[in-house]
């Protein structure tokens, strides 16, 4: 189907050519990376960097725009959020009150804050495109033969992959009682109260549930049926051999991690501070 | 003689979970090379049969095993279901469900990566299966961009892969439109061939599967076997008829006739058989059958009007659709696996909007209708009752949309009753939906639609993979409500059968233009209509042909009224 939203998408690029353990690692220690700094001159590197990365892979508005903008949405309430629950946080982070203007009661706005809160803006923005990154280029039968080779049983990485396989079919379903219980009268759309809509809610969890077992029964025999679990190891079709650039690539991450974890946490803090 | 390759002895097997066994005293002999076709009605053991022979059971569905039996002169019990799979290649029905991985490619290596065969093999191997059954251009393509057709292919590739010495297809053609069916059976003959393997067909969808040869036919009914025959000995015997079995059309039309069938005339292919002692009496039986004057066509209910639609705006799905349906009208909507035909009822109910058109009820453009709002005057039943069913109780869901509505209590109680009664579900209204079978379940959620009281009801795929009886069962229902109430219905099918003996009018699309709006019994005897279509032209067309008679649809028209009259009396 055209224009699933955050569905891997066979392109022909280096980073889509990488093999999907480095991307994960990647994706790992680049979020992690991310997520401990506030050293803002870190996240800056980060974050153009990650722009360069999803230029690289060659990812297109369509694919991820939508949720993009989930994300800022959840953005924006954080960030105001923090700011109404503790306006001065920027002020204990970094020493000094440089006020801005007053807004109300306790609300002043000073520099330190804006400062704080442009941190946690960056810190997003250079985690989303990785993100992304990583569910688009990454062919999902390609990452479960390569778990598989790093030591994650079969099992488990046959069904990641199967559950990504299903994903599709369960939408589809999914529509289809939705639809066929809005023509029985049970109201979805945002006509209906909240508490009417959880509740018929069950009128279309039910019948996708049920229909899903069904579905399960069918999988699970036709598995059975080719072999599915006969020894304990199995070979891939979708395999990728490790190639010279993922060796570059993990080689680059670990480094990478390494010296902004050392710039940031050298100062014995993990915010940079201007103010001093 | 060749060697026996599945050879059953005094078998019996009883489910775990059952009292009586659902096997019982086969004796069975298959031998290397042979096609054979297991025909009998749901729930006579011919599934079972099928999944003894790959090893489902006892393996997955476990039970009591009574007799010997031997695969390939081995002892299924010790080779176990992965021992077996290397000798039995199994095709399930469900297209969609037995498809595993995330691309062709994929599916077809995934028996040959549990063997841990090694990458440039695997790739080797798949493109060779892949070319003969021609999807070597769809290797890297996801399941949702496939046909069901297609979807078929993948699977008898992903266990042709394996050089497997049987090949077991479980009603292969139940979710396929005719003319996929038949090119189906016609790639199943040529794998057999070229292979010398050993083929076993389940199939209740007798006359489609009989496209091409097969050496014997086997009869169950009720956990044993009734007949072993060569087609043409068991085609002349009453046997089908009398098991629930329906008979190629040509053959039913020549019995109508009183002419009884003889096993030397070869009536396994209408085309090939000696049809010369016949010719008088179906002549004489054709003169003799009178029809009824035609019924006046009520007030027209809707209307679509210049219909289109496309997805993304690009690719058309419909174009240019007007047709209208008429109080008490049952109409068929056909044409092959995704012509269009779903998309049409949803764009009926509301769940899509057409890019262009109109859809008028009683003259009202119902485009500011909500979904809700449409379904009060149009009913929508999907093919799947599971997906319909969320309430435990039989009256709780009919009740359902009555009770969102607002509807006082006294008047729920009591239209749901009614509703019951007609629909033969009135001893059962306190039972949980769970204990019913497929057919009741299916009566309840076209209950569940009744008790609105729409004027039309949509459904879609009303008897997708029931046998004969249910199918008879479903749709005698269905007419039934469709005579006593009054209500409209348009069936969404690929079933020619039910578009001939059910409908008296019938909708054709193909590739989301409409074809015809004609009677079933000229779409069916009109050949560039059913081509395009992807349905068959019935036999009876033939046959009629045959027989020198001049008018082939009038033919089919008396065929079905005979039909219908004698299923009445």
């Amino acid at each position: 189907m055209a224009g699933r939203v955050l569905t891997y998408e066979e392109k022909n690029t280096w980073i889509h050519r990488l093999s999907g353990v480095t991307k994960l690692v990647f994706f790992l220690l680049w979020s992690i990376t991310s997520m401990l700094s506030y050293d803002t001159r870190v996240l800056i590197v980060m974050f153009v960097l990650s722009l360069v990365i999803l230029r690289a892979s060659q990812t297109k508005w369509k694919q991820v725009g939508g949720v993009f903008q989930f994300i800022l949405i959840f953005l924006i309430i954080n960030i105001l959020a923090i700011f109404l629950f503790s306006p001065d946080q920027g002020t204990t982070i970094y020493g000094t009150r440089t006020v801005l203007c007053h807004i109300a009661g306790p609300y002043d706005l000073t520099l330190e804050q804006l400062f704080y809160e442009a941190n946690i803006i960056l810190k997003y923005l250079t985690v989303v495109p990785a993100v992304f990154m990583f569910i688009v280029t990454t062919n999902p039968s390609e990452l479960a033969a390569s778990l598989n080779k790093i030591g994650v049983s079969y099992d488990i990485c046959y069904s990641i992959a199967i559950a990504l396989r299903y994903i599709p079919d369960v939408q589809d379903d999914y529509h289809k009682i939705r639809n066929a219980q809005e023509a029985r009268g049970i109201e979805m759309s945002k006509k209906a109260s909240l508490t009417e809509r959880i509740k018929s809610t069950s009128a279309i969890l039910f019948p996708l549930i049920f229909s899903s077992m069904d579905r399960i029964d069918v999988v699970s025999n036709a598995m059975q049926l080719r072999g599915f679990g006969k020894t304990k190891k199995r070979t891939w079709y979708s395999a990728k051999k490790p190639e010279r650039n993922d060796y570059l690539v993990l080689g680059f991450i670990i480094l990478f991690s390494a010296i902004a974890l050392i710039i940031t946490f050298h100062d014995g803090n993990r915010f940079y501070n201007p103010f001093q | 003689m060749l060697d026996p390759i599945i050879e059953f002895q005094d078998f019996s097997f009883k489910y775990r979970a059952q009292q009586e066994p659902t096997l019982k005293q086969i004796s069975l002999t298959i031998r290397q090379g042979e096609k054979v076709l297991i025909v009998g009605p749901s729930g006579s053991g011919k599934s079972t049969l099928a999944h003894c022979i790959n090893g489902l059971i006892p393996f997955a569905f476990p039970g009591e095993i009574t007799g010997t039996y031997r695969i390939c002169g081995q002892d299924p019990q010790k080779l176990g279901i992965f021992g077996l799979n290397k000798l039995v290649g199994t095709v399930l029905q469900d297209t969609d469900g037995q498809f595993i991985g995330l691309t062709v490619a994929e599916d077809i290596a995934f028996a040959l990566e549990n063997d841990c065969v090694p990458q440039e093999e695997m790739i080797a191997g798949v493109r060779e299966v892949a070319g003969q059954v021609a999807v070597e251009k769809l290797l890297h393509h996801a399941p949702g961009e496939l046909s069901g057709g297609q979807k078929q292919r993948v699977s008898m590739a992903g266990v042709m892969v394996d050089d497997v010495e049987i090949f077991l297809f479980d009603e292969p053609l139940a979710n396929l439109d005719p003319a996929t069916g038949k090119r189906a059976i016609d790639l199943i003959d040529q794998i057999q061939k070229k292979r010398n393997a050993t083929v076993v067909i389940i199939e209740h969808r007798l006359e489609d599967a009989l496209y091409r040869d097969v050496d014997r036919i086997i009869l169950f009914g009720e956990g044993e076997i009734l007949a072993d025959m060569t087609p043409d000995e068991l085609l002349s015997t009453d046997l089908l008829l009398t098991n629930g079995i329906r008979e190629p059309l040509y053959l039913a039309a020549i019995r109508h006739a009183g002419a009884s069938v003889a096993p030397q005339d070869h009536p396994q292919h209408v085309e090939q058989m000696n049809l010369a002692p016949y010719i008088e009496p179906v002549k004489e039986w054709f003169c003799h059958v009178t029809l009824p004057p035609k019924k006046e066509a009520g007030e027209e209910q809707l209307r679509i009007e210049d219909l289109s639609y496309a997805y993304d705006h690009d690719i058309n799905v419909l174009q240019h659709i007007n047709f209208a349906l008429h109080r008490g009208e049952m109409v068929s909507l056909v044409g092959k696996n995704g012509a269009g035909k779903s998309t049409l009822a949803r764009l009926i109910c509301g769940f899509m909007m057409p890019d262009h058109g109109r859809i008028l009820f009683h003259e009202e453009d119902m485009a500011k209708l909500s979904v809700k709002e449409r379904g009060d005057r149009v009913g929508y039943v999907m093919q799947n009752p599971n997906q319909m069913i969320s309430k435990a109780m039989i009256y709780d869901e009919v009740a359902l949309g009555l009770t969102v509505r607002g509807v006082p209590e006294e008047e729920i109680k009591e239209r749901v009753y009614e509703t019951l009664k007609i629909c033969g579900l009135y001893p059962f209204r306190n039972w949980p939906i769970s204990a019913l079978s497929y057919g009741q379940k299916k009566r309840v959620t076209i209950a569940s639609i009744l008790v609105l009281k729409p004027e039309i009801m949509i459904l879609d795929e009303a008897t997708a993979g029931q046998d004969y009886h249910h199918y008879t069962e479903i749709m005698e229902f269905l007419r039934r409500i469709n005579r006593e109430l009054g209500i409209t219905i348009l069936l969404i099918t690929h079933d020619m059968h039910l578009m001939l003996e059910y409908t008296d009018r019938a909708i054709v699309i193909a590739d989301g233009e409409m074809l015809t709006d004609s009677t079933p019994a000229d779409v069916l005897t009109r050949e560039e209509i059913a081509g395009k279509a992807y349905l068959k032209k019935t036999s009876l067309y033939d046959l009629a042909l045959a027989c020198g008679i001049e008018e082939p649809a009038e033919f089919v028209n008396r065929f079905i009224y005979y039909e219908r009259e004698h299923r009445e009396n």
